[in-house]
């Protein structure tokens, strides 16, 4: 199977810009990208989910057209998707589940035996390896065996390439380790395999073949796999365009001590100053965002104390967390920022409604008249205050979920990947903003990518499996070092730490 | 342009035809009289409305209005026929379950977590059920036989009948103005307070609005709150207008309220639940059966109209809105 030049966009938002990519029969090939590379839109253009808007899909040779997932799957492209539970039916059984596509197809009549259904589902089970009852709900399942149960149903497909998207995100290592297996046996049968992961654990595993997806274009294709320069390809390293003035902190305003992400890693310290911007990097859900989820009272930190101008910080809810001087600007805007029903206005009011009341009602001309201030100062591009947000881009979309939080002064602003979604105007115009701003606060950033994190930090971490294992200045950055810290496998991250 | 003027004002306009058409085929619709008629006859089921839709503010949702009001109602001629108690009392006690009420509501949405309709609709039943247990599944009125043999001591006092038959100024009823001054302040909190628009927020992106510093739990508890304290009202003006506890008298008054309340997130386009809304909601309601009844239209057709009414007022919300 083979991709060519394929694009596809979603209104002005280009997501894929011309991918060429090449799955050979009876290989591995994993598949790299950050947050918002574009990885679950190819996926979505190979099973037919969507239609690319230019360039071909070759199957042996011969193009073809999707037009729909059914049409995929009977030409032997059959996925995987990353949310378990979306490929399962938690109410039905295993053999149910086995044969829900022959049953909405029809193909086992209208009446179904339980024997004989389990009969016809007993070899798919066995295939992959699950045993259990096949009249056994789904929801008495644990995580492995239901992501056992989408592969053993995608089988039955025989497909020809099989598409697994992040696969092991919820399982064990030792769950993890039987997936392998399964997936060595089908690559020895001669079916093909995309892997998407960010677990380089996995895809040193597993991999044939590495591509790295960024930003909509394949940016490396290695036919022997070399982990390091992957992640590189798929983080950028463009340090020249987004090099800026790097601003020492002044003053302490937050402080980590003895801190742990998880239980059992090693302890780390971390201070964070005002008049700086501190960036933390590392693969997806590395702990990064384990931090700015404890330092906004979102989940405890699995050890030690945070201090907050010298004094215990433990909010216990967001609520307290703003009360107390600390405010993030979420990540996924949509689901955790937008209040979909509200103006611009009264979504950039929402937190600071008491500031802007007296006995409890709202003083409307001062919001107005704030709104639009903060608005200006952001440079949100907007026609009128009442719009809703839906009339904005993405870039404005997140320049008023800024300027919400720069209204009032704060100790500590959190932010979680404040350039998703956003172009490269927008994005030059956000870290301004930031940078004009952060005098009179401390600033702690979460990015992904690492193009994105050097454009804003003064200071950047690095986080591994939920471990700080790298702290630089901007100035004094090593990239090769960053990337190695970035890309280090957990089996030599403790000791290398001690 | 039609579109949003039709989603916009569809409803309005269509009630004020609704008023020329009547008065023009009945004069007597028109008169001061028969509009008093009205309102008195909307204003229980329009305050019920109003609290129904302090709880869909928050994406929740009331089943046990209707319920509670019927509670309200027993609780306040129990206290004042069985009990001999005064006025005060009575109000106070059925005010008192409101407030309970709500607050079992709330519990078990927010900290059971129990889907809202779910958990409103078992208290429903619950309240329906529990209504029934002091009287041995009676009627309450003056004089009646208790349980011991004994006749009961108390009757309905003078102050409390006058909250649901006296007319202010002669002309004006007053669980009228009691509807019209909820309706005010129900207005005001849900538009114009702080606490409203985080009402509006937590319906709109629960998530997004805890995040923003909302305290969520409080403010869904509150809806509840609001939502029975202003069922046991309706209650009260029921038992007042009535002089007796009727243990059916609040059968209809549930879906009459939603439809109500439903009805309202077309008025002005608001796509939203709103105070105004339910008030006019529940006037459109009133004003559509009253005429038709003076029209000579037999009386079981009555929940057929509602129906119908709920249906396209529910076609402008969400039909027309959703394409623009």
């Amino acid at each position: 199977m083979e991709l060519q030049d394929t694009t596809k966009a979603f209104g002005p938002h280009q997501v894929l810009k011309g991918v060429n990519l090449r799955l050979p029969a009876g290989q591995v090939t994993a598949l790299m990208g950050a947050n918002g590379a574009g990885k679950s839109t190819l996926v979505k253009v190979l099973c037919g989910v969507h239609r690319a808007d230019a360039g071909n899909l070759l199957l042996d040779g011969r193009p073809v057209v999707f037009q729909d997932p059914r049409q995929a799957n009977a030409a032997g492209i059959v996925t995987v998707h990353q949310q378990i539970n979306d490929n399962v039916v938690l109410s039905l059984t295993v053999a149910e589940n086995l044969l829900l596509d022959r049953l909405s197809d029809g193909r086992l009549g209208g009446l179904l035996g339980r024997k004989r259904l389990a009969e016809q589902a007993g070899p798919l089970a066995e295939a992959v390896g699950l045993n259990v009852p096949m009249d056994t709900q789904v929801a008495a399942l644990g995580q492995a065996e239901r992501q056992l149960l989408a592969i053993a149903r995608a089988l039955a497909h025989q497909p020809r390439l099989l598409i697994l998207d992040e696969p092991t995100s919820t399982l064990s290592d030792a769950e993890a380790e039987r997936l392998f297996v399964l997936v060595e046996r089908l690559r020895a049968r001669g079916t093909g395999v995309l892997y998407i992961s960010h677990r380089l654990s996995d895809i040193r595993r597993l991999a044939d073949r590495v591509v790295a997806l960024r930003d909509g274009v394949i940016v490396l294709e290695q036919e022997t796999p070399d982990l390091p320069r992957a992640v590189q390809a798929m983080l950028g390293h463009g340090l020249g365009e987004a090099s800026h003035e790097y601003r020492r902190g002044g003053r302490e305003r937050f402080r980590l001590q003895q801190a742990r992400l998880v239980a059992g890693a090693p302890p780390f310290y971390l201070s964070l100053r005002e008049g700086e911007i501190t960036v933390a990097t590392g693969l997806l859900s590395s702990g990064g965002m384990g931090l700015l989820q404890a330092i906004y009272g979102l989940a405890p930190l699995a050890a030690g104390t945070m201090y907050k101008g010298g004094k215990p910080w433990r909010p216990r809810s967001p609520a307290e967390a703003i009360a107390g001087g600390v405010f993030m600007v979420q990540e996924d805007r949509a689901r955790a920022g937008i209040i979909p029903g509200f103006s611009l206005r009264h979504n950039l009011s929402l937190p600071f409604l008491s500031h802007l009341s007296r006995l409890g009602m709202i003083d409307r001309r001062r919001e107005a008249e704030r709104g639009k201030h903060s608005l200006d100062q952001a440079g949100v591009v907007y026609r009128s205050d009442r719009q809703p947000m839906s009339a904005l881009s993405g870039g404005n979309q997140q320049k008023l979920m800024l300027a919400r939080w720069l209204q009032q002064p704060c100790e500590l602003l959190l932010l979680a990947e404040p350039f998703q979604g956003v172009d490269i105007g927008a994005r030059r115009d956000i870290a301004r903003l930031l940078r004009r701003t952060a005098d009179e606060r401390a600033t702690l950033v979460v990015c992904t990518d690492l193009e994105e994190a050097l454009e804003l930090a003064d200071r950047l971490l690095v986080f591994n499996h939920h471990r700080l294992v790298g702290d630089h200045r901007g100035e004094q950055l090593n990239m090769e070092q960053v990337l190695q810290q970035i890309a280090a496998l957990p089996e030599h991250i403790d000791e290398e730490l001690r | 342009m039609i579109r949003q003027g039709a989603i916009k004002y569809g409803l309005v306009v269509l009630l004020v035809a609704m008023v020329l058409v009547f008065s023009y085929l009945q004069p007597a619709f028109g008169s001061m009289r028969n509009s008093f008629i009205i309102l008195q006859s909307v204003s229980i089921v329009a305050i019920l409305a109003l609290g129904v839709t302090a709880t869909l503010a928050v994406d929740g949702f009331d089943l046990s209005i209707g319920a509670t009001a019927a509670l309200a109602m027993m609780t306040s001629s129990y206290v004042l026929v069985v009990l001999d108690g005064g006025t005060l009392a009575a109000v106070v006690a059925a005010l008192g379950v409101g407030v309970l009420v709500g607050l079992l509501n709330g519990f078990l949405t927010v900290q059971m977590r129990i889907p809202d309709l779910l958990a409103t609709l078992g208290v429903m039943f619950l309240l329906l059920g529990l209504q029934l247990i002091p009287t041995e599944g009676r009627s309450i009125a003056a004089g009646m036989i208790l349980g011991d043999g004994g006749s009961a001591p108390g009757r309905f006092s003078a102050a409390f009948l006058a909250l649901g038959r006296t007319r202010l100024f002669g002309v004006v009823p007053v669980p009228v103005v009691i509807m019209l001054v909820l309706a005010l302040i129900t207005w005001l909190f849900l538009e114009r307070s702080r606490f409203g628009r985080l009402f509006y927020a937590i319906g709109g992106n629960r998530s997004a609005a805890w995040l923003a510093g909302a305290n969520v739990s409080a403010y869904r508890y509150g809806a509840y709150v609001i939502s029975g304290v202003y069922a046991s009202i309706g209650g009260i003006l029921l038992a007042a207008r009535m002089g007796r506890g009727d243990v059916s008298s609040g059968n209809s008054l549930l879906m009459d309220a939603v439809a109500a309340a439903l009805v309202g997130f077309a008025v002005l386009g608001a796509a939203r639940p709103n105070a105004l809304g339910a008030v006019v909601g529940a006037l459109f309601v009133g004003v559509l059966l009253n005429g038709l009844t003076m029209l000579n239209a037999p009386y079981y057709t009555q929940d057929f109209i509602k129906g119908a009414v709920l249906v396209v007022a529910l076609m402008f919300t969400f039909g027309l809105a959703k394409r623009t």
